[in-house]
């Protein structure tokens, strides 16, 4: 499914204590082809959690439009599995919302969960799941409603190396045969060329697309490969000049 | 089933130890028999309070009133609690004006309970409804605010919204500060009956305690306050406590 970004522009109120207003996005206008896999990198704070609520429409943006049609999916950056649910009934919950018949998310469910080699934790509560685990099963919750546009989130930031380079090979692996539009958001510049058909890197705030490297690499990647390196020093150089930037800033706004 | 005996033996061998001060103490003779029961007095008016019913009765109606008020105040505070978490002008109205009346001690409704409804059933049950109902308020509010965002925005992405959103997102996720509100609220609502009882002729445990003093029966008024505990910490300990510590080793709090 094609998504559409037009202008958007997002700046957020000032808090109460005399603060002035935020603004998070600048002008940024994005076209996404249908199947599509497409990473932003950009400093901490530069407004792409932001950008991906606005897609999503779960916060409004001050002025631009987004086009989209088709079924999101969101894996948040922060954990959300529903603690109350088991795993299973965490990855049938948008199913159950749906009213589809007990059989029909059982075997949905049940064929995500050996997707993500997550069958022996099936009858588990989210408590009882390792870090790694737990994404794979928001992974899993997401993908089970079959959406068209993926938008994630850092979904891998608090893991560690190995666990993570396991998911990039799932993830590549689900996204090669599904075809799905997606938009991944990391810090990682490696992870975002692994993954990544292009990749977009963002100003430091407010948040504007800097630069597009497209990716032409074989899949599946390998972090450790020489080209993946190569694109991501090239990217690195980019990024750097806005860290720097928004570290300027983070230490202006402490005093 | 051994370990929960082990896990007992000590609670029951100070409870026993307890028991055996009261008595070294009545046998010193420190003070006079109708003021300082020995236990084995106490434990005679308990059966015989049992035998000749009047205790049963006590309980049973003292029951009867808390499952009426906290029944009424659980409806009221759960539906107002979420109420005011969800609509901004409550927050800034009707909230302010909770948090004032929670301060006022329950039996000071007492009064105006009487005048409203007489010396009746339902004056008592409104002074445990009003002991209760602002708690239950307060704490529901308190849980839906807290709420992480992040788990509601999960849900909407996931399809979950208007009344699914309440049904499926927001009631669990209050569920455990829900289950503690609710034992607070049964323990105030527990207090205000028994202050009620005493005060105003009505059968119930409240009045059995003060007919004791009325008698000079200090065995009666001990025996009472020991029935009172007892139902006390069954509901507190074993029914909510229970409820609420299953919960959240299943969340893994
Ligand atoms: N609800 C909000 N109210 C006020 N300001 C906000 C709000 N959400 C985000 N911001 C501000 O908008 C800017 C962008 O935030 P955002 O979370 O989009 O950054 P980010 O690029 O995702 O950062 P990170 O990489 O650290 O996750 C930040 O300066 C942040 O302080
Ligand atoms: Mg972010």
């Amino acid at each position: 499914m094609k998504l559409q970004i037009n202008n958007i522009n997002k700046s957020f109120a000032g808090s109460n204590n005399g603060q002035s207003a935020v603004e998070a996005l600048k002008n940024v206008n994005l076209t996404v082809a249908e199947g599509e896999f497409v990473c932003l990198v950009g400093p901490s704070g530069c407004g792409k959690s932001t950008l991906l609520n606005i897609i999503a429409g779960l916060t409004a943006a001050s002025s631009g439009q987004i086009d989209c049609s088709g079924r999101l999916g969101f894996m948040f950056q922060e954990p959300t599995l529903f603690p109350w649910l088991k795993v299973k009934d965490n990855i049938g919950f948008g199913l159950k919302i749906l009213k589809r018949s007990k059989e029909k998310i059982n075997e949905v469910v049940d064929y995500f969960l050996e997707l993500t080699h997550l069958s022996n934790f099936k009858e588990a509560y989210p408590h009882e799941l390792s870090g790694g685990m737990k994404q794979r099963v928001a992974l899993a919750r997401t993908l089970a409603l079959k959406p068209d546009i993926l938008l994630m989130d850092e979904p891998f930031a608090a893991l560690d190396a190995q666990t993570r380079e396991m998911l990039y090979k799932e993830l590549q692996e689900i996204w090669q045969f599904s075809k799905k539009t997606v938009i991944f958001v990391t810090h990682n510049v490696r992870e975002a060329v692994v993954l990544g058909d292009r990749v977009l890197v963002f100003t430091a705030r407010p948040g504007q697309i800097k630069k597009e490297f497209k990716i032409n690499l074989p899949r599946p990647r390998d972090i450790n490969d020489i080209e993946v390196t190569k694109i991501s020093n090239a990217i690195n150089q980019e990024l750097k000049t806005e860290v720097a930037e928004a570290v300027k800033e983070l230490e202006h706004y402490e005093k | 089933m051994k370990n929960k005996l082990i896990r007992l033996a000590k609670p029951l061998t100070f409870i026993a130890c307890l028991i055996l001060l009261w008595q070294i103490l009545y046998w010193l003779k420190i003070w006079p028999k109708w003021l300082f029961p020995s236990p084995a007095d106490v434990w005679l008016t308990l059966v015989k309070g049992f035998a000749n019913h009047t205790f049963i009765w006590g309980i049973l109606i003292s029951l009867k009133r808390i499952f009426i008020g906290f029944g009424v105040s659980i409806i009221i505070g759960t539906l107002l609690g979420f109420l005011i978490a969800k609509i901004k002008l409550l927050r800034e109205t009707v909230d302010p004006i909770i948090l004032g009346l929670q301060t006022l001690p329950s039996i000071c409704w007492l009064p105006l309970a009487l005048l409203w409804f007489g010396l009746n059933e339902k004056a008592i049950i409104f002074v445990v409804l009003m002991g209760t109902v602002l708690s239950l308020t307060i704490s529901v509010k308190g849980a839906v605010l807290n709420i992480p965002p992040i788990l509601i925005n999960a849900g909407k992405m996931l399809g979950a919204d208007g009344l699914n959103l309440y049904r499926y997102i927001l009631i669990p996720a209050i569920l455990p500060s829900y289950l503690t509100g609710l034992k607070h609220g049964w323990s105030f609502a527990w207090r205000s009956l028994m202050s009620g009882e005493m005060l105003f002729i009505s059968v119930g445990l409240g009045q059995l305690l003060m007919f004791g003093r009325e008698l000079n029966d200090m065995a009666q008024v001990m025996a009472v306050m020991l029935v009172i505990i007892v139902i006390g910490v069954i509901f507190d300990q074993l029914i909510f406590g229970k409820i609420e510590k299953n919960l959240r080793a299943k969340w893994g709090l």
